[in-house]
């Protein structure tokens, strides 16, 4: 039962031709637009890994079925910025150097990203509490804590 | 091998690879193919399979370690800077590929810089004398006479560039080589490293490149390998453990596209076109398993069966002294029972691994921190010679040992074989927590005999425990593999497990171990290996909460104490530094309980590990009301040897002690008759950010006149007992099992002491 949609990733459309609109948008990415970030790490929304933006509010791609996006404009963290334009949060994130494997970043870098833009002067506590929940396994979160911090106080 | 040979269009093409892993697979057969056939030129007693200077004066180092994440690559290309005489910025450090680097031992121990540099560091000086050699002949001069600068060798107004002199072309230089490979391998040439007195960029907070890499989603990991053709894998774990496959019905994934079923004995994966229908295939499969009795004891038994189940082996490491005389006729004997949980990796991801298994050869891309090993293993599973086998070492989704990458690795490759083509094979989340190799439970116990003045005349501290290597700490052997042993190739544990280091003495001192039996003699998903820092956390836990309860017992400050039976000064020096960076102001713990629902104390833990040195103190604050623990604050001292890189030195330690809280406080593999129950992070939780603590302070001791010691692991070990020293200073309650849930430091503080 083939369909075929379109997405917007990045400022670009994609036409997908699916058997299954019940996929996770997390494999349309990966995938069927070889797109790198966002990462699979549990499938469950649990980690974070796997965050991207709808509509610029941060959500777990690996319990987005492909059907439910629409038209929503889909940013990735390749999306928010590079290394000539970084956003201030991967500025930061390299000023700190704050990660350890770094697969984690994406969730962090994403949410962070959409916790500052609605409170782009978040104190530490709502970094922390905007931030739970996400995974790093390798320890890296007294630097990314900087990093946001520096962001947040800049 | 004997003359210098012009760099071939192959090895060209390769290093130009190497980097940048994505490269190439645009002709992947052909380019591994060609690296294939470089494998066996490659040898340790070359200096070309260290160092290579490009045309343009660049310099390739080929370190056959790997990086998890520590920056060990920056410091390895500081080594070599500094040794050739060149900036820095021209040095690349190609990591992990066996076509290109050889078998180092892979990221293990800790052993990176402490090991795993030594023979760079002699190469880049032998590769520097050799430069000055030509240059002298050239010039007509002695080599003394000339001087240095980034790489451009001057006599008087005359200049020549090291990539003038070789570039493009091997050093045609033979070392002495010891003829071990693994961590043991030592290579050098005649030229002696400079003294640390001349080093510049030695001992420079150098900045990793890679996490900008990262930050900018340009880092390709193991799970991003995508080659043409490429299909995808799923593997299909027994529900109980030790159960085999009865059969498979093929009609319950029919409407699934072009799915295939490889079984092989126990072996069970299903392969797909498309990564969701693989997914979706594994989940759907209908599978008749053996009735197989549920292996595993109840989960509230687990210590209970460690002291009573079968013993493997055992050994007294240390023996000093009658320490059994001494506790017969002691006026007071002190003993005291500590349990450690199994615990998992828990990689941010389950493993992946790419295999493409040809007739002409076969490459492998894996996240294994011993990608030779896994070369190696995968070769003997397929029944090919190892260099056949081109294994690409790709990062992972973090690596603390022997996680479950090495099984990813065997089962790709078994997967491409079956399927003719190239196959990329990654978990799911309960495999990641379900299946990895586990972290070993384990039971100590502390026992001091005091003569009539209250002086400790006696220690003695016995482990039983599971064995750390129920598998090995690498996949080289099938046998050590869940595929090899899930298709019946056999199940040989090696009975191993550890006593705490360090210098505390006494008059009579006797550190010993046993191991037991593994929990099933066949693939289980509790089979022991390495994790990090491996059963250093289990036993300093132990010691050196017993070693707090001893200073209690002696109504001593727990610090004085310590140093009191520290006679080693370099072990002084580093609980001295943590206790004055504390602000320590010495007294007997438990001796300010707070009546409310906070109550705060700290706790100092000291630990050596090969030579390294750390001193821990946590600041902790108790909710009596709810048992939580809030990790305010650690203060750590750090004593290593040389350093090579101070912030990355910092950072590696703010990551160990993160790590270790969460093992500390959190982490604790469940199970039932079955299986394992922890299946993801709701049922396995870690540290979250809002538990971390406000701050760490970290105190680095710097010693150039000792080698550079490892520091990748060594201060995760003193951390829980830093956090339960400090937990009893809180409350005046001793918590001997691990980990400190909130759960279990509710119950434990609600009785009366």
């Amino acid at each position: 039962m083939s369909q075929t949609l379109t997405i917007k990733v990045d400022g670009a459309s994609h036409a997908l031709t699916l058997d299954d609109a019940d996929m996770p948008l997390l494999y349309a990415l990966r995938d069927e637009l070889g797109m790198n970030n966002p990462r699979f790490g549990c499938g469950l929304g649990q980690c974070g890994a796997c965050t991207v933006h709808l509509d610029g509010v941060a959500v777990r791609s690996c319990l987005t079925p492909i059907s439910a996006v629409g038209g929503s404009a889909i940013t990735t963290l390749a999306g928010i910025g590079t290394e000539a334009h970084p956003h201030p949060l991967q500025a930061a994130f390299v000023a700190e150097q704050a990660a350890f494997c770094g697969y984690c970043l994406n969730g962090w870098i994403m949410t962070a990203a959409a916790l500052l833009r609605d409170k782009p002067r978040a104190t530490e506590v709502e970094i922390r509490d905007g931030l739970s929940g996400l995974k790093c396994r390798c320890g890296a979160h007294m630097a990314m804590l900087r990093a946001v911090r520096r962001v947040a106080q800049a | 091998m004997n003359q210098t040979t012009p760099i071939s269009l192959s090895r060209r093409g390769l290093l130009a690879a190497g980097g940048a892993l994505v490269v190439g697979f645009a002709a992947p057969r052909c380019a591994t193919a060609q690296a294939a056939a470089k494998l066996a030129a490659r040898t340790p007693d070359r200096l070309s399979s260290w160092l290579a200077v490009q045309q343009n004066g660049d310099v390739i180092a080929y370190f056959g370690k790997i990086d998890v994440g520590q920056g060990v690559e920056v410091a390895i290309a500081q080594i070599v800077a500094e040794e050739l005489d060149v900036d820095f910025a021209r040095v690349r450090v190609v990591m992990g590929d066996t076509a290109l680097t050889v078998n180092q031992g892979g990221a293990s121990g800790s052993t990176g810089i402490e090991l795993g540099a030594v023979p760079l560091r002699f190469a880049a000086a032998e590769a520097r004398r050799t430069l000055l050699n030509m240059a002298a002949a050239a010039f007509g001069v002695p080599a003394a006479n000339l001087i240095v600068t980034n790489g451009i060798i001057a006599s008087g107004d005359r200049r020549v560039s090291y990539g003038d002199l070789i570039g493009g072309r091997d050093f045609d230089v033979a070392l002495q080589w010891n003829s071990v490979l693994g961590n043991g391998l030592t290579a050098r040439g005649v030229a002696q490293p400079k003294p640390p007195s001349q080093y510049r960029l030695v001992g420079q907070s150098i900045r990793r490149d890679d996490v900008a890499r990262k930050v900018f989603a340009e880092r390709v990991y193991v799970s991003d390998i995508r080659v043409p053709g490429m299909l995808h894998g799923r593997m299909i774990r027994p529900p109980v453990a030790g159960a085999t496959v009865v059969s498979v019905d093929a009609a319950s994934i029919a409407h699934l596209k072009g799915v295939q079923i490889v079984k092989n004995g126990g072996f069970l994966g299903v392969i797909a076109p498309k990564e969701w229908d693989a997914i979706r295939a594994s989940q759907t499969l209908a599978v008749t398993w053996s009735d197989t009795k549920p292996p595993f004891p109840p989960f509230e038994h687990l210590h209970a069966h460690i002291r009573t189940a079968k013993i493997q082996g055992g050994k007294t490491e240390f023996n000093e002294g009658d320490a059994p005389a001494a506790l017969a006729r002691a006026a007071q004997v002190i003993t005291a029972d500590y349990e450690w949980p199994f615990q998992s990796h828990a990689c941010m991801a389950p493993a992946c691994a790419v295999a493409d298994v040809r007739a002409d050869g076969v490459t492998l891309w894996t996240g294994t921190q011993k990608p030779h090993y896994a070369q190696a293993g995968v070769a003997a599973i397929l029944g090919r010679k190892p260099e056949d086998v081109h294994a690409i070492w790709t990062h992972g989704p973090g690596s603390y040992g022997r996680n479950d990458s090495g099984d990813a690795a065997i089962d790709a490759a078994l997967l491409s074989k079956a399927a003719g083509a190239p196959v990329r094979v990654q978990g799911m989340r309960h495999e990641g927590h379900g299946w990895d190799p586990k972290g070993p439970a384990s039971t100590h116990v502390g026992r001091a005999a005091l003569d009539e003045g209250g002086h400790i005349v006696a220690m003695e501290f016995a482990t039983r425990a599971f064995s750390r290597t129920d598998v090995d700490s690498n996949e080289s052997n099938p046998q050590h593999s869940l595929a090899g042993q899930m298709m019946g190739l056999g199940f040989k544990p090696t009975p191993a497990f550890g006593v705490p280091e360090g210098a505390y003495k006494f008059p009579a001192k006797h550190l010993s171990w046993q191991s037991i039996v593994p929990l099933l003699d066949a693939a289980s998903p509790m089979r022991t290996s390495h994790l990090r820092d491996p059963v250093g956390p289990q036993l300093i836990f132990a010691y050196e909460s017993f070693i707090d309860e001893l200073a209690h017992a002696a109504k001593a400050d727990p610090v004085a104490f310590r140093l009191q039976h520290l006679p080693d000064e370099r072990s002084r020096a580093v609980v001295r530094a943590a206790a004055d960076t504390f602000g320590w102001q010495g007294r007997v713990a438990a001796s300010q309980i707070a009546s409310g629902n906070i109550m705060t104390g700290r706790g100092i833990a000291f630990a050596q590990r090969g030579r390294t040195l750390v001193a821990i103190i946590a600041q902790v604050a108790v909710h009596r009301d709810t048992g939580r623990i809030d990790t305010q604050r650690f203060v750590v001292a750090h004593e290593c040897g040389l350093i090579i890189n101070p912030d990355g030195l910092r950072r590696t330690i703010e990551g160990n002690i993160i790590h270790a809280t969460s093992r500390s406080l959190h982490e604790e593999v469940k199970f039932d008759s079955s299986a394992v129950t922890s299946v993801d992070w709701l049922t396995y939780p870690i540290l979250d950010v809002t538990e971390a603590p406000s701050t760490i302070d970290i105190v680095l001791i710097d010693r150039p006149d000792q080698p550079a010691l490892g520091a990748g692991e060594a201060s995760t070990r003193p951390v829980a007992a830093a956090i339960g020293n400090a937990i009893f200073d809180a409350t005046g309650v001793r918590l001997r099992k691990a980990p400190f849930t909130s759960e279990r430091v509710k119950v434990a503080i609600s009785i009366p002491v």
